[in-house]
């Protein structure tokens, strides 16, 4: 049975739900597919779900936790209608109208789509980490960091999330490396000031992780200087990639225009992909900013030029 | 307790394992764990689809961490299924109810 919908968004974070919003409030009735639970940073409610304070998303000058407002970014869309599906779509043929999309069997056609389906953390590539995810390796701090009481750990990264998850770590760490693979930090000067004045915080720059060492468990990393070439190993037992993002497209491979990393191309200063009817916003099509505030706006847009182009189809 | 998810203790983890005469699902999980919140729900509804047939039980690791050592949990949501009280398979990290169903499928009976 084909379910149909005037506006399909696909993807719940802040620009899936902004756009849910609007369009809910625009009287479309959008159905957001909005993704299957995960551990990586490709679910509901989006990267978000794995932080724990907000600080710089405006209205909160106390903070937010990240999953709290997700949360209420979805009842929301809820209260004026928007439906959702926790479910991941696998498939998608937009060579025609109405669009379509598959989850597994279920069959979806859409006037129109938004896709904001964000993006996921960059693994560091290396061959043993299928097998050492989740035994001491890690991209979720707030879900692993509990289990490394007093224990020395490091974190892979130099931008705010790699700062913002040592100084997080250090409530459980006896020691937080963090290993940076030039000489300065991409993060914003007051995260790098709390790290420098967190005791438990070092740094180890220009370095670069070359392997993950242990059987059952991490016990420990190589690393290789990128300035000598010198090689070094250091026994840890906590391992946590910050490295940065890949963005959420290969569904929509060979379909809508893409730059070679993956992030979907859109018209200057608006949503519109290479398919009319097919809207981008968020992280998806966003590796300047790639902020929650930023992707909100751009969900916003994509639903004004989402109604805007509705209409001008009668 | 059909369809219903057990709270599990340091005090009732393995006479509860023990006694089941069915595969048993842990769920190690936090309250600040975001994944175990988003996978909550589809727990339920396998307590509800697989009762007689699958129990879950849940153990939060900041009350019961004793129980999380013993089993090295070393990062949370970890699922792991017991038979006759042995431990016979880890999940790590959150899933959908698809995925899941087809890791669980060597220990629940074929239905359709």
């Amino acid at each position: 049975m084909t379910q149909h919908t005037k506006v399909l968004i696909i993807g719940s974070g802040p620009a899936g739900l902004t756009a849910a919003i609007y369009t809910a409030r625009a009287s479309l009735q959008p159905l957001v597919i909005e993704g299957e639970p995960s551990s990586t940073s490709d679910q509901p409610g989006g990267q978000l779900m794995l932080t724990t304070e907000v600080e710089n998303f405006p209205g909160f000058p106390e903070g937010i936790m990240g999953p709290e407002l997700m949360m209420r970014c979805r009842e929301q869309a809820a209260r004026f209608g928007a439906q959702f599906l926790t479910e991941k779509v696998n498939k998608i043929d937009f060579s025609a109208r109405p669009f379509q999309a598959w989850v597994r069997d279920q069959h979806f056609t859409a006037d129109s789509v938004i896709v904001s389906t964000g993006a996921q953390s960059l693994m560091l590539g290396l061959p043993e980490e299928q097998r050492l995810i989740g035994h001491g390796l890690s991209t979720c701090a707030t879900c692993d960091g509990f289990f490394f009481r007093n224990q020395e750990i490091i974190v892979v990264g130099g931008g705010d999330s790699a700062l913002e998850e040592a100084q997080f770590l250090t409530k459980f760490a006896s020691k937080v490396s963090i290993i940076v693979r030039r000489d300065v930090l991409r993060a914003s000067k007051i995260m790098q000031e709390r790290a420098h004045a967190n005791p438990k915080i070092s740094f180890v720059w220009n370095s670069q992780v070359t392997k993950i060492i242990g059987d059952s468990s991490v016990t420990g990393v190589e690393l290789r200087d990128t300035v000598t070439g010198a090689t070094s190993t250091i026994a840890v037992t906590g391992v946590f990639v910050a490295i940065g993002h890949r963005p959420n497209t290969d569904l929509f491979k060979d379909v809508l225009d893409m730059e070679d990393s993956g992030y979907l191309i859109t018209k200057s200063g608006s949503t519109y992909t290479n398919i009319p009817g097919v809207f981008a916003c968020g992280d998806v099509q966003d590796h300047t900013y790639r902020q929650a505030i930023t992707a909100a706006g751009s969900g916003c847009m994509a639903a004004i030029d989402c109604e805007r182009w509705l209409e001008a189809q009668h | 307790m059909a369809g219903n998810i057990a709270t599990l203790t340091s005090a009732n983890f393995d006479e509860t394992v023990r006694s089941a005469d069915t595969p048993v699902l842990v769920d190690f999980w936090a309250e600040w764990c975001g994944p175990c919140k988003a996978i909550a729900p589809v727990l339920n509804e396998l307590a509800t689809e697989q009762a007689g047939k699958l129990q879950i039980g849940k153990l939060n690791v900041d009350d019961h961490g004793d129980i999380a050592m013993r089993f090295n949990v070393m990062s949370i949501p970890t699922l792991i299924v017991f038979k006759n009280g042995e431990a016979v398979k880890r999940l790590v990290g959150a899933k959908g109810k698809g995925q899941l169903l087809q890791e669980l499928a060597e220990f629940l009976p074929a239905s359709r």
